[in-house]
This record gives C-alpha cells, sequence and structure tokens, in this order.
C-alpha cells in the first residue's frame, strides 16, 4: 500500500529510472541474488520431471538422461550451479547480520557465524556424498 | 607558480524558474585536506553566493551535510577532495529526496517517519523521580548502543532503493532507532512500535539490498536491525499462534 506522497509545490521530485540497479556494484549484486530463485525454481521442476519419469520405467529414464545430455541441458545445468552456489553463499553470509549468537553473555562475532554455516554445509555435503556412494 | 585546481560538477535547481535541476561546474583550488564542504564553501564565498546547501558542526556529527558525491551519499564535511582527485567531483542533492533548493532536500517526510516509531523510552508506568533514575549495566547498554549512534544524516534513505521506488516505507534509520529502543532494557514500548514496524510499509518492505549499512558514516547498519526486527516479528507472531493467551513478550 504504497501510495503515493502528496507533492509539496516547488519541489522538485526525483524518479528512480529502471536503469537504477546498475547504479552501484552493490545493487548489481542484489539483482543477482533475486535473478538466482528463476534458476532454482526452473531447477527444481526439471528435479520432479525426472521423479515422475523414473516411474514411469527404466526406458523413459534412460531416454530422458540421454537427453539431459545435450549441450544445451548442460550449459543450463552448470549456470544453474553457478546461480545456486551465488545464493547459498550471499545467504551465508546474510545470516551473520540477521542471527545474533549468544554464548553466555557474550555475542559469537559474526564472521564466526557465517563460518558455522560452512561447516554444516561441508559436513552434511560428506554425509551424503557417503551415502550415495555406500548405496551404489 | 599557479595553483593546482578541482571541477566540482554542482546541482543546481532554484524553484520557481527551473523545471529540473541542471548542473554548473565550478574550479577550486585542490588542497589535500579540504573536504567537499570546504570546496563549496569556497564557491559560496567567492565565487557564487546563491549556491545553497547545509551544514553545521563540519565534524561529522550533526548529520546535515549529506549529498552524493560521485554518486554515493557522504557526509561533505568528511569526504576529502584527494580521494576524488584529479576529478571531476560530482556533487549531488541526496537521492530519492524532494530538491528544495540547489543541494538542499525536504527533511518532513524522513521526520514523520522518524516520530512515527516513537524513538524515546516508553514506560508502561513512570515511576516517581524520587525513585531516583533507571538503571542499567554495562552488558545492557551494549546491547543497542550501535543502533543509538545514528544521526539522522539520511545517508541510509538516499542508498536505499526500496525508498527509492516506493516512498511509503518507513525506511532504514527510523527503523534502526525503533529497534534501538527495543532493544533498550529500560523501555516497555515493544507493543506499541510492533504494529508500526510489521506494517505493510514496515520491515517487511525491505528487500535487504543492504546499501544502506555499507553508506551509514556511523556503523549503525541499520539492514541489521529491519532484518532481526523481521526475525522478532515473526517469532512474536508464531507465538501468538501456538500460544494465544501466553505467548507475550
Ligand atoms: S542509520 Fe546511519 S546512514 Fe542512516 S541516518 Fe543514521 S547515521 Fe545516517
Ligand atoms: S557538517 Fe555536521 S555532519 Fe557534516
Amino acid at each position: 500500500m504504497s501510495e503515493a506522497r502528496p507533492a509539496r509545490p516547488g519541489l522538485y521530485y526525483p524518479k528512480l529510472p529502471a536503469t537504477w540497479w546498475l547504479r552501484r556494484p552493490g545493487y548489481v549484486r542484489f539483482m543477482l541474488r533475486e535473478v538466482t530463485c528463476v534458476f532454482v525454481a526452473i531447477f527444481l521442476v526439471e528435479l520432479l520431471v525426472i521423479v515422475y519419469k523414473i516411474g514411469q520405467g527404466p526406458q523413459v529414464y534412460a531416454d530422458m538422461v540421454a537427453k539431459l545430455q545435450s549441450p544445451g541441458w548442460i550449459v543450463f545445468h552448470v549456470v544453474a550451479l553457478a546461480f545456486a552456489l551465488y545464493h547459498t553463499i550471499t545467504w551465508f553470509q546474510a545470516t551473520g547480520v540477521i542471527q545474533v549468537v549468544r554464548v553466555g553473555d557474550r555475542q559469537v562475532p559474526p564472521p564466526l557465524v557465517v563460518a558455522g554455516n560452512y561447516v554444516a554445509w561441508v559436513v552434511v555435503s560428506l554425509f551424503i556424498l557417503y551415502w550415495l556412494l555406500v548405496r551404489s | 607558480m599557479t595553483e593546482e585546481t578541482i571541477t566540482l560538477e554542482v546541482t543546481r535547481y532554484r524553484p520557481g524558474h527551473d523545471t529540473e535541476p541542471r548542473t554548473e561546474s565550478f574550479s577550486v583550488p585542490y588542497r589535500k585536506d579540504w573536504v567537499v564542504l570546504d570546496a563549496l564553501n569556497h564557491i559560496k564565498d567567492r565565487v557564487d553566493g546563491s549556491l545553497t546547501y547545509r551544514w553545521s558542526c563540519r565534524m561529522g556529527v550533526c548529520g546535515s551535510c549529506g549529498m552524493m558525491v560521485n554518486g554515493v551519499p557522504k557526509l561533505t564535511c568528511s569526504a576529502f577532495l584527494r580521494d576524488y582527485h584529479p576529478g571531476p567531483i560530482r556533487v549531488e542533492p541526496l537521492a530519492n529526496f524532494p530538491v528544495i533548493r540547489d543541494l538542499v532536500v525536504a527533511l518532513d517526510d524522513f521526520l514523520e517517519k522518524l516520530r512515527r516509531v516513537k524513538p524515546w523510552l516508553i514506560r508502561e508506568t513512570e515511576k516517581p523521580v524520587s525513585e531516583g533514575e533507571y538503571r542499567q549495566s554495562p552488558a545492557q547498554l551494549e546491547a543497542y548502543k550501535q543502533f543509538s549512534m545514528c544521526i539522522n544524516c539520511m545517508l541510509c534513505y538516499a542508498a536505499c532503493p526500496v525508498y527509492g521506488l516506493a516512498p511509503a516505507f518507513v525506511g532504514p534509520a527510523a527503523i534502526a532507532l525503533a529497534y534501538r529502543y527495543n532493544l533498550d532494557s529500560r523501555d516497555e514500548g515493544y507493543r506499541v512500535r510492533e504494529p508500526i514496524l510489521s506494517d505493510s510499509v514496515g520491515v517487511w518492505e525491505c528487500t535487504f539490498v543492504g546499501e544502506c549499512s555499507v553508506v551509514c558514516p556511523k556503523g549503525v547498519d541499520p539492514a541489521a536491525a529491519i532484518q532481526r526486527s523481521k526475525v522478532a516479528g515473526a517469532k512474536d507472531w508464531a507465538m501468538s499462534v501456538l500460544m494465544p493467551w501466553g505467548g507475550r513478550k
């Protein structure tokens, strides 16, 4: 409900042009972070399709895998991975700002909070890798 | 020996005459220990007395000399010419605010928002003066100190594209100050400020661009105050749903 404010006569009201996000590197980084969600969403839809195809039998799944090996899909996956990493890293950084962690009376320094995220990331990734390798 | 000079490209706007701001260039002596404000003062004293801008303390305390310097919101009393050498240096009024004249912007909107968040100690019942002051430990002071350093310079508003696009947004400094009082151990006004912060033009309007904190000359980190208020508000809401009768702070 952002209604326009009543304009006072004689004043000059600046308007933000559509290219405002090119003004500062910080704005560009912000826009990139927002765009990451598009790629993450497309990838999730793809994942759902893969799960659906698995349910339709080995032949359908094999066809799907063959299709995903085309250059177009590989490029998409590389780009989507880059955006997903960018999203993850910026969110890890944001937790340092957002989450105040206290131990006793002291506040844990934000870089340590961020580092905690990375540690958790590595641990979870190793666990998933181990699980996949042991099972296959 | 001719003195070295540096060019300032200054935005001029005369109400009643101009429909749009225009740019005027001035050549000023280049001194390593001069700040942009010194250069503006030089222009006003020696070149064009009609140049209009605000300043007061000349030491980064009053918050009135904020302008855009090469597109970045700055206190001009702490923006050294040497950091912009060889120039030219573009000096414009603070972005996102209506311009009254030349480099002077209208403060009304910000002041109204500042008042709206009630940036003062609110008590449910005041204790009589005879009982003495409200005491606070150093740790309790530390909890909010950073957010109390705000000098109302509005640089954060000039850096915030959300405020530029949706001027109804309460904005970084006002929210940081509301948060500062919410954190104060002597304050009991959380319930009073909550609806203002949780309003659609309050903290949820913020998309976390984060540039407000980058430009803040006092290390206030309004972006942190806003995101933490979001967390507090969300927790509050969850508690009120889970425990409608007991989830009060
Ligand atoms: S939060 Fe920082 S940038 Fe914003 S008004 Fe206060 S001192 Fe200025
Ligand atoms: S003149 Fe007071 S902050 Fe710059």
